[in-house]
């Protein structure tokens, strides 16, 4: 996994709450078996019309707004269990997606594929939403080492949580593979101890 | 300390505990299918790690399967290769693999209660988000994403922080033609659909002590519907019954063994619980939803409510309702019956006990999608083949279908589709296709009449 310390990026407003994982990459691109090329079809029914023609009034493709961070309403990432979401969100180029509110598969998907997503309040996010959509060269700095988001050249700034192991796996690039391997001798010892 | 059911079956399967961090978390079953294993798989291969157990695994193909002509060869490339990838890597690391055709295939979350598979008290796992259906008979069952696939591949553990415990209680008796479906969705528009974020669910209260198996899985199959990662029901008579005989279930003194076990899983009288909710059974009627999202309920014979909100205005727009209107009598072209939420044999039977004698409404399009081999089996044992091809409705093979429209199953464009499905997310059921949730009963009434029923007239004078 790419490991994740700080990150300073403009970022793309998308003001829509409980956007679920149908959403960020419909059901009919998921035939794959690899985790490659999903960034093509994120937010696919969004971005472009049904005859495939590009949907101009969608944040997405509005050449003002650019960078590595989403922001998006409360509730992102409900639905589906797909990690195809954040194999998407990540194939597009995002590194944070940030939001007063997770799903929770998709928190774990997202801090599985160093994708951070950082839970903020509700009234930080509405000031992050409208300061970036009326002021798109806006810069955040993401501090995952300090755990603080803030508006570049601002006082504006917020402490946000995540688990310390977490934390960890994504500052040393670790996932959770290698940890769970390195106990297989509880994980055996466990299994033997069960009588019914 | 008193223990909720919940405590009592995770505090069974933790392994060990990380200092202010997550828990090792043993999974008894898992349950996998062509669309979320392929990568698992990948990985695996890639780092030279074997799959620790895989006679705690089942495999069934059903996401991306056809309902139509299972016989023949998957006609869509990219389909066929990913059930032909299933097929390789189930053979490769030898696990048990129901493939289309097989007398047990059929959709993951109806298979592994039919078998027995799904016990009380244990941990299931599955790459799916409505695992949480197996909660049903008491376990601690949830939808992991393809990492966690790889992980339980190859630890047969996952790493987790034990989620806070949340209680929905229900008391009552039901009226006359609200099904569990109708609680549910009742539920989930009542308390929204992030409330359970963050929590295990318990349903407790009469009306789920009376439910039918059936019934506490559609129940337990919605509670991602809320948020909640997984839903449980104290086992009870009910459960044992169901299990007994099937055939994982285990046999004789064993069985009486597990039972003795299973009797001392409920929640303790006064355990606590992080958050609590509390409804009246006689509160709740016929529900249909009218938006984008599951919480977007009312009850059939309400008008769609008024809400100063951008979210929930390009949600209306995108069903072409307006606030304010009732959607009794709306036109319907096309109704879908199946999905891991209602797709068993008691759904089949409920619709086809309306159905009898009538005849489906000119304008729509009617698909009855069985949610097994075994369930398929069933509607032509007790006869109600018959009755649906009588009436003009379409009886198709198993699989997941319209429910997410991996296959050729789409819902036409801007089409209104009265689905017994769990999401009505835009283009959930094809581009553009307007999905409204309601329970087979309105579903099959639906497609009777030709439009939104006013299933009160049936049933609740």
């Amino acid at each position: 996994m790419e490991k994740f310390t700080r990150l300073t990026s403009t970022a793309i407003p998308l003001d829509i709450e409980n956007i679920d994982t149908d959403q960020i990459i419909p059901s009919r691109f998921l035939k794959a078996t690899d985790n490659k090329g999903f960034g093509d079809n994120l937010f696919r029914d969004w971005r472009f019309q049904k005859d495939g023609t590009v949907n101009t009034s969608f944040i997405l493709n509005n050449p003002k707004y650019n960078g590595t961070i989403l922001i998006a309403g409360n509730n992102f990432g409900c639905g589906s269990s797909r990690e195809h979401a954040a194999w998407a969100l990540a194939g597009y180029g995002f590194k944070v997606i940030v939001s007063s509110f997770f799903a929770d598969i998709f928190k774990e998907n997202s801090l599985n594929n160093g994708l951070l997503p950082v839970q903020v309040s509700e009234a930080f996010l509405k000031e992050l939403m409208e300061l970036v959509t009326s002021s798109p060269k806006t810069e955040l700095e993401i501090n995952l080492e300090a755990q603080t988001i803030s508006v570049v050249n601002t006082a504006l700034t917020e402490d946000f949580d995540i688990n310390s192991y977490k934390k960890m796996c994504l500052i040393n690039g670790y996932d959770d593979i290698d940890y769970l391997l390195s106990n297989k001798d509880k994980i055996e010892a466990f299994e033997a101890a069960q009588t019914l | 300390m008193k223990k909720t059911l919940f405590d009592k079956v995770w505090d069974a399967h933790v392994v060990n505990s990380i200092e202010n961090g997550p828990q090792i978390l043993y999974i008894d079953k898992h349950l996998i299918h062509e669309v979320t294993s392929p990568q698992a798989f990948q990985e695996l291969e890639e780092r030279n790690i074997p799959v620790l157990r895989p006679n705690q695994i089942i495999a069934t193909a059903d996401h991306n399967t056809p309902t139509q002509d299972q016989h023949l060869p998957v006609k869509d490339l990219l389909s066929r290769n990913q059930l032909q990838k299933l097929s390789e890597n189930c053979e490769k690391n030898g696990i048990t693999l129901y493939e289309l055709g097989h007398k047990y295939n059929g959709i993951v979350h109806v298979i592994a209660p039919e078998l027995g598979f799904t016990q009380p008290g244990i941990t299931i796992v599955c790459g799916d988000s409505h695992t949480s259906t197996h909660g049903a008979f008491g376990s601690i069952a949830f939808g992991i994403g393809t990492s966690q696939v790889a992980q339980v591949f190859a630890s047969q553990c996952l790493l987790l922080t034990k989620p806070k415990s949340l209680r929905v209680t229900v008391n009552g008796t039901l009226k006359k033609g609200v099904l569990p479906k109708d609680v549910i969705l009742y539920i989930i528009s009542k308390i929204g659909t992030n409330a359970g974020t963050g929590y295990f669910c318990e349903y407790a209260g009469t009306v789920f002590e009376n439910m039918s198996m059936e019934g506490r899985m559609t129940v337990c199959n919605m509670s991602i519907e809320m948020g909640a990662r997984g839903g449980m029901i104290a086992p009870d008579e009910t459960t044992f019954e169901y299990i007994k005989g099937k055939e994982f279930a285990p046999k004789g003194t064993e069985f009486d063994k597990k039972v003795a076990y299973w009797k001392t899983l409920p929640s303790d009288e006064d355990a606590t619980f992080d958050k609590e909710y509390f409804f009246d059974a006689d509160q709740i009627e016929p529900m249909i939803t009218y938006g984008t999202n599951p919480g977007m309920g009312i009850k059939i014979s309400e008008t769609i409510p008024t809400l100063d909100d951008a979210s929930f205005e390009k949600s209306l727009n995108y069903m072409g309702f307006k606030a304010g209107e009732s959607l009794l009598a709306k036109p319907i072209n096309y109704v879908f019956i199946g999905s891991c939420t209602n797709s068993r044999i008691e759904d089949f039977r409920i619709a086809a006990d309306f159905i009898k004698g009538k005849q489906k409404a000119e304008n729509v399009t009617a698909w009855l999608v069985p949610g097994s081999k075994q369930v398929e089996a069933q509607i032509v044992d007790e006869g109600l083949q018959t009755i649906f091809e009588a009436a003009g409705f379409e009886l198709r093979q198993p699989g997941c279908s319209a429910c997410l429209a991996m296959n050729d199953d789409k819902i036409p464009q801007n089409e209104y589709c009265v689905s017994t499905s769990n999401r009505n997310f835009e283009g959930r059921q094809g581009q553009g296709a307007r999905t409204i949730l309601a329970s087979p009963l309105i579903a099959a009434a639906t497609a009777i009449e030709g439009k939104i029923p006013d299933i009160t007239k049936y049933y609740l004078n």
